[in-house]
């Protein structure tokens, strides 16, 4: 601990004083251009007080966007921001290679990796296709002793990563994986007894193995620093009183999500044992059988609940027994977050409780709420910022017991509306277009529409007016997700009005390639563009030559390409990796006829040229 | 190749509907022949011996192919489901199969959801800290079983089982050499609560009855083999 504690000072004192010692100076190349003359001795002072100073003001700048325009104003800023960068964001894990990283950033302490792209999600992209956690846990335990913060979305990380993450890292403080897969609970185990000093452990809607380790028995014994525990996505049992013995003993423990593994009489002995909770994911929310019938008498919940004074999120509910949801009741003035998403609540019990909470900013549930709960959504929750809607029965020809009447309420009741993700089985384009003219401060607008090409349910028409309200009202928009009936005239609109769509998400849509071409042609701040079965071929994807390189990614599957094309894009943009493959790992195209047919294309952007670790199903053109 | 597709759904959850998802020509697709989907093909797994067959042969035909979906004839949907679609995350999707079918879980299965047909046995290797879980159903034959196991625990290799991978009781001599190698040997824990050699018994009897594996080391395994032998006479007679 002393050696550690050293090493910090001695690095913060190096940030204070002079970047670069004078001994080596004539050893970094970058410094020659800049004096005038080859031979001249080290760099006069007032060069090295610039950057001092620039340096100190770089500190201040944390949006990586900001960053990234300061790194382009000439050299002397970019070494310096680069060496002053401490968070990395990286959209793309394939967008350059970790050697790359490290050679460009040198005082890395927090990094944020993106590996697979949005639709693997959807089991559209074969396993094994890759997104590895491995190489950058390898390069990073060389380069950054000093890491602090790791956060993975759609990565694959194995057990051994996470040792080795484990071992290399002395002050690692908090570790977020969202949608993760590849390891088990033994890597979690490992993470849990090695980094002392861990305050955060999220693992979010992530694939954990279930090794049969006791992991939460894994923290070292005294006081944790721990602040966030999330395992709701870990589906084997936990030791409870491990874990009540880890809560007690965690004074700073401000976010726990337990999973469904713990019942209610269990969460009750967390919360009275943590009332300083701010987020609670509650578990499985019903009795366990074992005590039913005992004659015990039941916990008070409730009072638990009123305990919690700084309560502001709820979720879990993971097999609600709905007559214990008004316990909730004594904090429900005070949430601004409830994620019911895995609780199927019908509207007579949902409307009472959803009745106290005017504070909630972000709410999310399942369709099983109906129009009505939505009605009760709308008339009490004015904050509301952020609204998801989830099937309770995800498939094509389920009942849809929301649609345009829920939304259209939702819009005029909660007019601050920024985001919103709804699934429906049938919507019309008045609802949408009411919609786009109540809530005009909507960045995220994802509709989908479960019953594919389904028009307009009381007119009979294509769902591009609505869309294009849309795109024409919500001037701030930069996420859409379309579904349903639409014609080429849908893109057409999204591609004049969507000035600053950044991520364009399409399914089953469309005539011909002009839709593809509306969009490349317009929506000038597009970076992600995902389309699956739609009637988009060569010239489309033709059309868009000249943006490719600006991206981040372009993912067509099932649409109409050709090999032709997708290797006259990669002959003409280096720049640009472009994979082809099919949605079955077959590595042998045995379909001679067939083989023109792209199935699955995906391109992005990359530093670094084409992938070494590409699995045998994909070819890099 | 078709190994590997069988541990791929080793480890995936199917729901609803046993045979799990099946895809459909979309319009989009209709007009170009293409490849069999990946779920047509996790579909077709347990014939996929024959199929392929049918494909090559379908190949060497003439102008006028077409793209066949070979469908599951034993499945009754209601309506077609398309993979992916709506797009909900796995994850998501495993939670509401599993509320909506924890009422009518099975014994047998530990796992809701799963449908018919699941035989999730617990897999523990000897100084392995992990323990896995596979699906005794995703796989045809010892072969399979031990190419999958060769990949969850890698310093596992299956000895040398003959033929069909069952185990020659009859032969002593090769029984012992077996047993006495430092290799690593699989057991099972059949109905009865007996831990015996894997390999003792046909396939599909070993996947009725096995509860449990464990991989230990030869020389431990050793203490099964009279017991094994005993039932396997039994069984023969």
């Amino acid at each position: 601990m002393a050696e550690e504690d050293l090493s910090e000072m001695a690095k913060d004192v190096e940030l204070h004083l002079k970047l670069d010692p004078p001994l080596s100076a004539n050893n970094k190349p970058s410094r020659s251009f800049k004096t005038s003359s080859s031979s001249s001795p080290p760099p006069c002072d007032t060069s090295h007080v610039l950057e001092n100073v620039l340096e100190n003001v770089l500190k201040f700048l944390e949006s990586r966007r900001d960053r990234n325009a300061v790194s382009l104003v000439c050299r002397s800023w970019y070494r310096v921001e680069a060496q002053t960068r401490s968070e990395v964001f990286i959209g793309n894990c394939y967008s350059l290679s970790p050697a790359r990283l490290a050679r460009r950033f040198t005082r890395v302490r927090s990094l944020f990796l993106k590996g697979k792209p949005r639709f693997a999600d959807f089991n559209l992209m074969p396993p094994d296709w890759g997104a590895r956690f491995a190489p950058w846990v390898a390069v990073t335990a060389k380069a950054y002793p000093w890491l602090e913060k790791v956060t993975l979305k759609r990565m694959f990380v194995t057990d051994d990563d996470l040792a080795l993450l484990a071992a290399s890292f002395p002050g690692f403080k908090e570790l977020v994986l969202l949608c993760c897969e590849g390891f088990g609970t033994s890597g979690v185990a490992v993470v849990a007894n090695k980094c002392r000093q861990l305050k955060v452990l999220d693992l979010i809607e992530s694939e954990v193995t279930d090794d049969e380790v006791d992991w939460i028995s894994c923290f070292p014994e005294g006081e944790t620093h721990l602040e966030s525990l999330s395992f709701d996505c870990v589906e084997s049992p936990i030791n409870f009183k491990a874990l009540e013995r880890l809560v007690v003993r965690s004074p700073f423990l401000k976010k726990l999500r337990t999973n469904r593994f713990v019942s209610l009489e269990e969460l009750h002995r967390l919360m009275v044992r943590a009332p300083q909770l701010t987020s609670l994911g509650t578990g499985s929310f019903s009795s366990s059988t074992e005590n039913a019938g005992q004659g015990e008498q039941e916990p008070d919940y409730a009072s638990a609940f009123r305990a919690c004074r700084s309560l502001v999120c709820l979720s879990g509910f993971r097999e609600l027994a709905a007559e214990y949801l008004p316990a909730i009741s004594p904090v429900c003035a005070n949430l601004t977050s409830i994620n019911f998403s895995y609780a199927n609540i019908s509207p007579d019990v949902f409307r009472p409780i959803i009745r106290n909470c005017h504070n909630v900013r972000v709410f999310w549930a399942l369709d099983s709420i109906c129009d009505e709960g939505l009605q009760a959504v709308a008339a009490t929750c004015k904050e509301l910022r952020e609204l998801r809607i989830f099937p309770f029965d995800p498939s094509e020809d389920s009942e849809g017991p929301v649609s345009g009447l829920g939304l259209q309420a939702i819009s005029e009741g909660c007019r601050k509306l920024e985001s919103i993700l709804y699934f429906c089985q049938r919507m019309t384009n008045v609802a949408v277009t009411a919609m786009s003219e109540n809530c005009p401060q909507l960045t995220v607008f994802r509709l989908c529409i479960m019953g594919r090409h389904r028009p307009d349910h009381v007119t009979g028409k294509p769902m591009d007016d609505g869309f294009g309200a849309i795109v024409k009202n919500c001037k701030k928009l930069t996420r859409l997700a379309v579904s349903g009936l639409l014609t080429d005239k849908a893109f057409s609109l999204i591609g004049e009005y969507g000035k600053l769509i950044r991520t364009l998400s399409v399914a089953f849509a469309g005539d011909s390639d002009m839709g593809l071409r509306y969009i490349l042609e317009g929506c000038p701040k597009l970076e992600k563009l995902e389309i699956r079965d739609s009637p988009f071929g060569d010239a489309g994807l033709r059309s868009g030559m000249h943006r490719y390189n600006d991206m981040r990614f372009v993912w067509m599957s099932s649409c109409r390409l050709s090999r032709g094309s997708c290797s006259d894009i990669a002959r003409a943009l280096p720049s640009v990796v472009v994979e082809v493959f099919g949605s079955d790992d077959d590595d042998v195209d045995v379909d001679e006829d067939n083989a023109d047919y792209v199935e699955i294309l995906y391109m992005y952007r990359s530093l670094d040229g084409p992938r070494k670790d590409a699995p045998k199903f994909v070819t890099i053109l | 190749m078709i190994g590997q597709l069988m541990n791929l759904n080793a480890t995936e959850l199917c729901l609803g509907l046993p045979g799990g998802i099946k895809a459909v020509d979309s319009p989009a697709r209709s007009s170009v022949r293409n490849k069999r989907g990946f779920s047509e093909t996790v579909d077709l797994m347990l014939n996929l011996q024959c199929n392929k067959e049918e494909t090559v042969d379908l190949n060497n035909a003439t102008a006028s192919k077409e793209k066949t979906l070979l469908k599951d004839p034993a499945k009754p949907p209601a309506k077609a489901q398309v993979v992916g679609w709506p797009p909900v995350r796995n994850y998501r999707k495993n939670m509401m199969t599993q509320q909506k079918t924890s009422a009518e879980e099975e014994a047998s299965s530990e796992k809701a959801g799963n449908g018919g047909g699941a035989a999730l046995v617990k897999v523990s290797m000897d100084g392995a800290p992990y323990l896995r879980k596979v699906n005794l159903t995703m796989y045809k034959s010892y072969q399979d079983l031990s190419d999958a196991l060769a990949k969850m625990f890698s310093s596992f290799t299956m000895g040398n089982y003959g033929a069909q991978g069952m185990i020659d009781f009859m032969n002593e001599s090769k029984l012992m050499n077996l047993l006495n190698s430092s290799e690593y040997v699989p057991s099972y824990e059949d109905k009865d609560g007996d831990w015996m050699l894997v390999g003792d018994v046909p396939w599909e009897m070993f996947v009725q009855s096995c509860k449990r594996l464990r991989i230990m080391k030869g020389s431990e395994a050793i203490g099964l083999a009279p017991r094994a032998m005993e039932k396997y006479c039994k069984n023969r007679s």
